[in-house]
């Protein structure tokens, strides 16, 4: 007689339910669809919804159904050349309108959907789109850190009466050298009064003091931990405000992440015009509203070159005027918390709100200043890659430049509009002000474009693959262990199931690799089987009898699968933190299927075969 | 059906200089063969420019080669993909060009040749990207073995053991490296995550043998540590070589229907499994052997210490 635990059916059975569950949505595939979205994110009407549906039926364009999802219209298509029929047609008559994207929508069944079950999403190989690969300057937020440590300390060194010789801030990325401030003071100070007053001011820096032949240099180290946290920092920052812009660009399901330790990935499934996506993301803009100087004529300062003390001379981008703005900063983009198209009595707006601090500033600032200009400078870096001594050295050259020159006129506060600007001029306007700053440049150091034909020919050839290699594989092993085989080939099946239903769990994109991952899982996962099958003959021709032989054989090859697969497991494992993109979508398949396939053959197959032999009093032979 | 209806019965220790001789011949071509012809690198790791393009009639190949060339392309390599009317172009590196420009540039070119030219692929790499990824590639070869060597340390008590996976698993990336040195196939990311694949995978073997042994000793601690090491070796062939066959299939599969893609996958997973089965059967336990592995060394005695009892 052959004993399996009733409580183990059990969970084997949930188990495979839950997991059916989740791998359903897998089943069902899904529709072309094109996805419409307002500028400004203003949701979408039902009767703009039926105005598009018209619209489309009057071009002769077949859709198969039309429905607004949070805020966004989704038009579904049951092949892809109605889908770019339809996208040319929309941009033609809407581009004013809405932002229009192609979209990949899971033909999953609504009560699926509603209790929150979906589909793996398909990698970018496998759907098209674009891939933009971006390198943070770390190196520069920490410069900034430091600038401002520098005038904190020059401040509060000032304050207490003790003169300096120079402040200097001192940043390295590597480990070797320190980011620091360095203070030279002059000499004959009180050098203990001034290290006080520099720890009170930079709190957290350690202080030290270096004597040198013209006096002593103080100076304030941040700590490893420090410039960690700062870096840290300035990596989400960075990817909060790339997510806001490309969630301008009105793509479905983008995926921004970061990648190692300076490195943003940014995909785009389905774009159509990559060249216009990457160079809206890559440019690093920040904000400044700042008075006209009215006292002094801008025209006469362009023509003779004497810009006066406290102004800085600007070429107006719309009207080609010179203007000169004064350098006080009243709101910047950091404080600027909203920017949306509207209408106003004189036509097209732009309505603004700014945090409470900022607001404060440009009540005082409008008070007394009514009547008067104000200007909104935009600063772009593009960075620039140039050879140096053999080394790549990036770059970043900033570009300044006024994008509107309004006048002030009432008094407001954190709420207020520009208005006096055509409809494309606002939404530019408005674009160009949400995607705020970024805290420190960016730098794009690759890209990948993948057509959607091509995207369509990677599934094809991935799950052609998948499906021979899985029935090969059923076919051997029922060949060749017979009803035992069989048994292999239903864990087998319900190894596949498993992974697939941790993957959706997880959502992790499917790439090309990750189909490798589980067709390659599908071979190993037979490994356990056949560690056990063979041992089973072994002690059958030992002459054991058929119950003996099946207990010997799982027992014994316990120590062997165990052992075995946790030597893969840590393969999988180093290669899921080291790898990224592609290689960690292979290893997050690998690990996970290692793991899910050491618990069908080891509990799945032990109590199918338990099922089927367990009862019998007297086997006479095996189908082994 | 089975392979092996009785229990083999091979001299794997006794012929051990032999296969020893034919693994050090294999990997000095491969190494050879490494430092003469090289790896051919994929722009994952040169950086560059690889883009496909398909034109509506048959490409002028030559008439892209000059247009590229008037571009200020040089160094362009192209050719037929798939059919005569795809193209596939590969361009080197240029530091200090913005990646729109070079992709404006691209694009102007094939346009020049035939305005109806549709793209279907295109990837572009800084040059700084590819030495990162190369660097973390070895880290995590190294963290592997590293690992690997510990835990079967741990688990068999004896570095012996840990030493012989070790230097088997090394053996089988090297032929890997070699054959792809020798037929010149592009060497990209999805290969060397199929080279890390093939180290846990080839280990799973040796582990199996492993196992056995430790079983064997522990059934007879008085039997020579060669006779253990062949009977291990050959009560798991027939599983050794059934893992293999089926296995094979999956990858086989691969290789003919995953698409070009994953043809360097497959190969690289293909070459890395037939090595590793060789491996773990003739390589690592034989090194084990060599370096005195005994009964006593996986199975430790408790030294007692002479305590007096006496008052």
């Amino acid at each position: 007689m052959l004993e399996y635990a009733r409580w183990k059916y059990v969970l084997i059975a949930v188990l495979l339910a839950v997991a059916l569950l989740f791998a359903l949505p897998n089943m069902f595939g899904s529709n072309p669809a094109l996805q419409l979205a307002h500028a400004d994110h203003s949701p979408v009407t039902t009767a703009q919804a039926h105005e598009v549906g018209a619209y489309l039926t009057a071009q002769k364009i077949p859709y198969q159904s039309l429905y607004v999802q949070s805020g966004r219209l989704l038009v579904r298509f049951s092949d892809v050349s109605d889908q770019l029929r339809a996208h040319d047609a929309v941009n033609a008559r809407y581009q004013d309108t809405y932002i229009s994207a192609l979209a990949l929508v899971s033909r999953t069944p609504a009560w699926l959907r509603a209790i929150g079950l979906k589909p793996m999403p398909l990698g970018l190989d496998l759907r098209g789109g674009l891939d933009l690969l971006y390198q943070v300057d770390i190196r520069s937020a920490i410069g900034q850190l430091l600038q401002t440590y520098a005038q904190d300390a020059g401040r509060a060194l000032a304050g207490a009466g003790i003169h300096t010789n120079g402040i200097s801030v001192v940043t390295t990325s590597g480990s070797t050298l320190p980011n620091a401030v360095r203070i030279a003071l002059a000499p004959q100070t009180n050098v203990s009064a001034a290290r006080d007053a520099l720890s009170r001011a930079l709190q957290g820096l350690t202080v030290t003091t270096e004597s040198q032949t013209d006096g002593t240099v103080l100076q304030a180290t941040m700590s490893q931990a420090q410039v960690q946290q700062r870096e840290n920092y300035a990596m989400d920052q960075s990817i909060t405000t790339l997510r806001n812009r490309v969630n301008q660009l009105g793509v479905s399901e983008p995926i921004v992440q970061r990648q190692g330790n300076d490195r943003i990935d940014v995909q785009l499934p389905g774009i159509q015009n990559p060249a216009e996506a990457a160079n809206l993301l890559g440019q690093v803009a920040t904000l400044q509203f700042r008075l006209n100087d009215t006292e002094n004529n801008a025209l006469q300062a362009q023509q003779t070159g004497n810009v006066p003390l406290g102004d800085q001379l600007f070429t107006d981008t719309a009207s080609g005027f010179p203007v000169l703005l004064k350098r006080e900063v009243i709101a910047t983009g950091d404080e600027l918390t909203d920017a949306t198209v509207g209408e106003s009595t004189q036509g097209p707006a732009v309505n603004i709100t700014l945090d409470s601090r900022a607001g404060e500033n440009m009540l005082r600032t409008t008070k007394a200043n009514v009547g008067k200009q104000m200007g909104v400078v935009l600063m772009t870096k593009h960075s620039v890659t140039s050879v140096v001594d053999g080394k790549k050295v990036i770059s970043y050259v900033t570009k300044e430049k006024v994008i509107n020159d309004a006048t002030i006129q009432g008094v407001f506060a954190d709420r207020f509009e520009i208005t006096g600007l055509t409809l494309g001029e606002a939404q530019d306007l408005a674009i160009l002000l949400r995607s705020g700053s970024l805290p420190a440049p960016i730098a794009q150091v690759g890209e990948q474009i993948i057509g959607p034909s091509l995207g369509r020919q990677n599934i094809k050839w991935g799950v052609t693959a998948l499906i021979v290699g899985m029935i090969g594989v059923l076919a051997f092993m029922a060949i060749y262990y017979k009803v035992f085989g069989l048994v292999a080939d239903l864990v087998l099946v319900a190894n596949v199931v498993l992974l697939t239903a941790l993957l959706s769990m997880m959502h992790a994109s499917l790439s090309l690799p990750g189909i490798a991952g589980i067709i390659l899982t599908v071979g190993i996962a037979v490994d356990a089987n056949v560690l056990i099958y063979e041992r089973i003959r072994e002690e059958l021709r030992k002459g054991v009898s058929p119950q003996a032989a099946i207990r010997a054989g799982f027992e014994k090859a316990f120590s062997a699968i165990a052992d075995s697969n946790i030597t893969t497991l840590i393969a999988g494992l180093v290669l899921w933190i080291f790898g990224t993109g592609a290689i960690r979508g292979f290893a997050v398949v690998l690990t996970l299927g290692i793991a899910t396939s050491m618990f069908t053959s080891l509990m799945g197959s032990r109590a199918l075969v338990t099922l089927m032999y367990g009862g019998r009093r007297k086997i006479a032979r095996l189908h082994i | 059906m089975e392979f092996f209806s009785h229990q083999t019965n091979y001299p794997f220790m006794a012929t051990r200089k032999v296969w020893y001789g034919l693994s050090i011949v294999l990997m000095i071509t491969s190494i050879t063969m490494l430092f003469t012809r090289g790896l051919n690198l994929a722009i994952d790791f040169t950086g560059g420019v690889s883009a496909e393009a398909s034109f509506p009639v048959t490409a002028d190949l030559a008439a892209v080669r000059t247009q590229l060339a008037a571009a200020g392309f040089h160094d362009a390599v192209v050719q037929n993909v798939g059919s005569s009317r795809q193209i596939g172009v590969r361009l080197p590196p240029e530091p200090g060009v913005k990646i729109q420009q070079i992709r404006a540039r691209l694009d102007a070119a094939l346009k020049a040749v035939n305005p109806g030219v549709s793209g279907i692929s295109l990837s572009v790499v800084g040059p700084q990207v590819g030495s990162q990824l190369l660097s973390s590639a070895w880290w995590a070869l190294a963290g592997t073995l590293a690992l690997i060597f510990i835990y079967i340390a741990w688990r068999f008590h004896t570095w012996r053991l840990s030493l012989g996976a070790i230097l088997a698993v090394l053996h089988d990336p090297i032929l890997v490296l070699g054959f792809f040195a020798a037929t010149q196939m592009s060497f990209d990311l999805n290969v060397v995550a199929a080279v890390l694949a093939v180290i846990g995978y080839s280990l799973n073997d040796t582990v199996v043998v492993f196992d056995r042994i430790r079983e064997r000793f522990e059934g007879n601690r008085r039997l020579a540590p060669n006779v253990v090491l062949d009977q291990a070796i050959n009560q798991t062939l027939s599983r050794t070589i059934m893992t293999k066959v089926v296995t094979s299939i999956v990858v086989v599969a691969l290789l003919v229907l995953g698409g070009p893609v994953l043809r360097g996958f497959s190969a690289a997973l293909l070459i890395g499994i037939l090595a590793g089965t060789y491996s773990s059967i003739y390589i690592s336990s034989a090194i084990a052997l060599q370096c005195g592995l005994t009964a006593e060394h996986l199975f430790p005695t408790v030294r007692k210490t002479a305590v007096d009892h006496l008052p």
